[in-house]
């Protein structure tokens, strides 16, 4: 099966094949961050452009090494730096980044729907690196990579996403790869960080952090914001903590073998226990490991995307 | 469709043994000697020459695969890019005699870009071309090492390598 789309913007959008395609492609790209030379010389020539409109470090350092890893040129846009201060607009600053040769441009927005913006109006090939509250693809499928690197499948696992819900990117693009795949995704949080809709998409809320983990494969824990905490979702970060932390003790009611992931970053004692993030069952850094395999597969595919279009 | 067995599955083995006693006379036996072949057919061969090292000197040679996707040379062209298959060289190249294993030489293209990715896992003292086939139209100043089958071909036909392995049977054919 050849991948026929120009842009990665979200999993809603990609199908159970070319979600599958993605991972087979990063399981062989994982090989290259392992030799003397980490670099291949498949995107030579090419330039993309990591245009980032809010603060990121993990998620920008990963999708620049990639493209590194694959020999592209590549360019860094942080809005700090550059005239979107001086009052551009999102359109402008990307056309004349395209003007300067740049064929695929990373995007991270605050506004929920920037890449789809980009994607309508450039000719460059657009990879969404989170976009408001809305999604976070190459996230959502470098968790689906680590899953089905331990587990050997994703089909069949039961997968409880736990924290803020509402406004996480993280977690729609994990509830629509998890069950594209296959697995049955239950979401668990306060009542006031769980969407109304949630479902109509085919999964389950749950408001007890024990009922929602029991016998589950998989905890993806997301980061609470902290500045959330005067926004009146939740009284305070220690109720919430209390409630919704993830600590050893609550874990044991998931099966034996769970696996806890989390984005990252992390605040240790307030989603997570130190002894869980540190544990046995955390792959949190074998996360950030995968995370370059997975972003030179979405660079790799697109770009044989765009060649043969 | 004519096509024309040029190889048959004797023929397939007599040559392959043939090259292993080339590259144990021309490397003073197997030591510093690794295997690496290219996907897919490659591989099949590749495994078949460690074998018979191993029979012979008592030693298995270490086996790598390689899928030189990433590094073609037409990946800027207008051509339907190929899924990217594993590559596992899981040892040191550094100072070892690389013999390098395909099924067809042809362009040399692909050979090249094998060159350029083991050069990336190390060092090597030597790297060495066996393939089985060589049908000629080079496009690239490369030469096999070690020839089971020098043919001449047109550009029009096609040269298919068939293998227990992957075929169910040793065969090589030419499809005009």
């Amino acid at each position: 099966m050849a991948f026929e789309r120009k842009h990665i913007l979200g999993l809603e959008e990609l199908n159970a094949e070319e979600i599958t395609l993605v991972l087979d492609t990063a399981e062989s790209m994982r090989e290259v961050s392992d030799r003397d030379v980490k670099k291949v010389p498949a995107l030579r020539g090419v330039t993309v452009c990591n245009l980032f409109f809010e603060p990121s470090t993990r998620t920008r350092s990963s999708f620049e090494i990639a493209e590194k890893r694959l020999s592209a040129d590549v360019l860094n846009f942080t809005t700090i730096h550059s005239s979107v201060v001086k009052g551009e607009t999102l359109l402008d600053t990307a056309r004349n980044l395209e003007a300067m040769g740049a064929s695929m441009i990373v995007i991270r927005h605050p506004m929920s729907g920037a890449p789809w913006l980009l994607a309508k109006e450039l000719n460059s090939s657009i990879i969404n690196a989170g976009d408001g509250w809305h999604e976070h693809p190459s996230q959502g499928l470098l968790d689906l990579f680590t899953i089905r690197r331990l587990k050997g499948r994703i089909e069949g696992l039961k997968v409880a996403i736990v924290g803020d819900i509402l406004h996480s990117r993280v977690a729609r693009s994990d509830i629509w790869g998890f069950t594209k795949l296959g697995a049955e995704v239950r979401v668990v949080g306060p009542p006031t960080l769980i969407p109304k809709y949630i479902e109509d998409i085919n999964v389950k809320p749950y408001y007890n952090l024990e009922d929602a983990i029991r016998g589950v494969d998989v905890v993806i824990m997301l980061r609470i914001q902290k500045e959330r905490q005067d926004s009146e979702f939740f009284p305070s970060l220690r109720e919430y903590s209390r409630f919704y932390g993830l600590t050893r003790e609550k874990l044991k009611v998931a099966a034996k073998d769970v696996t806890v992931m989390h984005p990252g970053p992390i605040n240790r004692g307030v989603e997570l226990s130190s002894d869980i993030a540190d544990g046995a069952e955390a792959v949190i850094l074998e996360q950030v490991s995968n995370g370059i395999a997975v972003r030179m597969a979405m660079f790799y595919l697109v770009a044989s995307a765009r060649r043969t279009s | 469709m004519a096509d024309k067995v040029v190889m048959d599955s004797d023929s397939v083995n007599r040559t392959i043994s043939r090259i292993v006693n080339q590259i144990l006379e021309r490397n003073n036996g197997a030591d510093d000697v690794v295997i690496i072949g290219i996907r897919t057919r490659g591989v099949h061969i590749a495994i078949r020459i460690a074998n018979e090292i191993e029979k012979l000197e008592g030693i298995r040679p270490e086996m790598g695969t390689l899928d030189i996707t990433l590094y073609r040379d037409d990946l800027r062209q207008k051509t339907e890019w190929p899924k990217v298959e594993r590559t596992e060289v899981p040892f040191d190249l550094d100072d070892k005699k690389v013999i390098l294993v395909d099924d067809v030489i042809y362009t040399g293209r692909t050979t090249r870009a094998a060159i350029e990715a083991i050069m990336d896992f190390g060092r090597p003292s030597s790297i060495q071309v066996v393939t089985l086939i060589d049908r000629g139209h080079r496009e690239l100043p490369i030469q096999p090492d070690y020839t089971g089958l020098k043919l001449n071909t047109l550009s029009s036909e096609t040269v298919r390598v068939h293998l227990k392995e992957a075929d169910g049977k040793d065969e090589v054919v030419v499809v005009k």
